[in-house]
């Protein structure tokens, strides 16, 4: 099969920006899985409810890491509401389009950082009550 | 540098190849159905290159019959031997890690009425020839085995498969694809009782677009495609001229240069594995047979990284492989000969086919290890297992 990735997946793939872990994360989430071929972890460090760093570790294709790469980029002083909101299209945007058979390999980028906040959010509700 | 490792899919043309094809697109392009000379030059031609692709694998120059490609000489093989003998039953045995030309045509004849059973394989490929023995019936009317599988490499015993078929059923066609065998293993159709062999061009490094259905004088065969007969009732349209004198001289050159291709790709295969193993140690694993493989084929898992990734890695360095992944797939599966060798997915994931040439050097093996050990370093970095490893 032969698909063609942009220069901007390109670029993001071989100089992926963000990776490894965050000591002491705010929030942390896995997704996937190795059985499908692509998974991902995402850190997020969360201050007044503001993302202040995000980082991601990958056992997945090139779409994947460039995804997630650029969405933790993306996601740096966003406001955690704001980023729940964030679509996988808008990411793909950014990429300079991906290969549609690889657009669920942004999608779990994009449901690993959901995750990842809403563990967070439901964290400061126990907190909280 | 850039290493091209994928020729199991396609391989370069040999540029004497090319020369000897030329000729036939600018000045004897005729075909040979007519009756004027240009049509006895093509002639001449087919008939050279049938003796070239035929005799050195003990098979009869007339017995050899073109088609596009081995996607359509399989389909001819299976549906075309199943249409012409179902009076006479309607079993068909092959195996589980055929190519899809091979299983894709047994399913459509499932789809018809005929039973297909499905040969299982041990996890180094090979199929159990008692199993075969049981399976065969006295409705079995063709038994389709590959020769050399084209994703482990795996040698089946295709002497022995063929003597036990016809002592136990004389009448069963015995269909061999040697796609991923002509001119890498010896072949021969007598000795081995094979009625219907597929043959390659484009592996074998003539031009794509052709390939060739060796047919036993006794087997009937149905035609798939109907028109103007030239040369072949089994396969009517006017013959790909240029493409079958290319590929003629592909084999000529191949056989020629047979033993010293073989034993220049066997030396590089085992630098190949062995510096990969001495690499990577236990973060990979070969998938298939060390014994009875063809040193054509080297197939590793890489834990702990994706394929597809490892491919662009690769790709980004100027080596050209191939990953089982499923990521790499159209329809987003691992490989299905990686499974039924029972390699576990998460692992074959991570696998990368290196299929090799003898146009391939020594040179080119050190150069993909020092890329495979960068390509790899780059992603386990960025994977959560980084801590398994240690390379």
């Amino acid at each position: 099969m032969v698909y063609r990735y942009s220069e901007i997946v390109k670029k993001y793939f071989k100089h992926p920006k963000n990776v490894g872990k965050i000591k002491n994360a705010d929030a942390i989430a896995t997704e996937g899985s190795v059985l499908c071929g692509d998974m991902m972890t995402m850190y997020l460090k969360i201050r007044n409810n503001k993302i202040v760093d995000a980082k991601f570790e990958s056992f997945g294709c090139a779409a994947n890491i460039a995804t997630a790469s650029m969405l933790t980029e993306v996601v740096k002083g966003m406001n955690v509401d704001e980023a729940e909101k964030i679509e996988w299209k808008d990411v793909v945007k950014k990429l300079g389009g991906l290969p549609p058979i690889k657009y669920h390999c942004s999608v779990l980028a994009i449901q690993t950082l959901r995750s990842a906040i809403r563990k967070w959010k439901e964290k400061q509700k126990k907190v909280s009550s | 540098m850039k290493v091209y490792l994928d020729n199991c899919r396609s391989a370069k043309v040999e540029e004497e190849v090319v020369k000897a094809m030329i000729p036939y697109f600018t000045k004897s392009y005729g075909v040979p159905s007519s009756l004027h000379s240009l049509a006895l030059e093509a002639d001449e031609a087919i008939e050279k290159a049938k003796r070239s692709i035929a005799l050195p694998i003990n098979a009869s120059y007339e017995n050899i019959i073109f088609a596009s490609g081995v996607t359509e000489a399989n389909n001819l093989a299976i549906k075309g031997v199943a249409y012409a003998n179902r009076n006479r039953g309607k079993h068909i045995i092959t195996t589980r890690i055929e190519r899809p030309s091979v299983l894709d045509s047994c399913r459509a004849l499932e789809r018809e009425g005929f039973k297909v059973d499905y040969l299982k394989v041990n996890n180094e490929g090979f199929i159990n020839i008692n199993e075969l023995e049981e399976l065969i019936k006295n409705d079995t009317i063709l038994v389709s085995i590959q020769h050399v599988n084209h994703v482990v490499g795996t040698i089946q015993a295709i002497k022995e498969i063929g003597k036990l078929i016809k002592e136990k059923n004389e009448s069963i066609i015995f269909h061999v694809d040697a796609t991923d065998a002509y001119l890498k293993v010896p072949i021969d159709v007598k000795k081995c009782n094979i009625d219907v062999l597929t043959i390659p061009s484009n592996l074998i490094h003539g031009p794509q677009g052709i390939a060739a259905l060796f047919i036993n004088e006794n087997v009937k065969i149905k035609p798939l495609l109907h028109g103007f007969v030239s040369l072949s009732e089994t396969r009517p349209g006017h013959e790909n001229v240029p493409a079958i004198v290319g590929f003629g001289r592909a084999a000529e050159i191949g056989f020629a240069i047979f033993d010293d291709a073989v034993n220049k790709v066997k030396r590089l295969s085992k630098k190949l594995m062995k510096d990969i193993e001495d690499t990577f140690k236990d973060v990979v694993f070969l998938i298939g047979p060390r014994r009875r493989r063809s040193p054509f084929n080297v197939n590793y898992c890489f834990k702990y990284v994706e394929g597809e990734a490892l491919t662009l890695q690769l790709d980004m360095m100027g080596v050209y492989v191939s990953t089982g992944s499923a990521c790499a797939s159209r329809e987003l599966k691992v490989n299905y000969v990686l499974l039924e060798l029972g390699v576990r997915p998460e692992d074959a994931h991570g696998s990368i086919s290196f299929c090799l040439s003898r146009y391939n050097n020594e040179e080119e093996m050190d150069y993909v290890v020092r890329c495979l050990k960068r390509a790899y370093k780059n992603l386990i970095k960025i994977s959560m297992f980084k801590d398994r490893v240690r390379i």
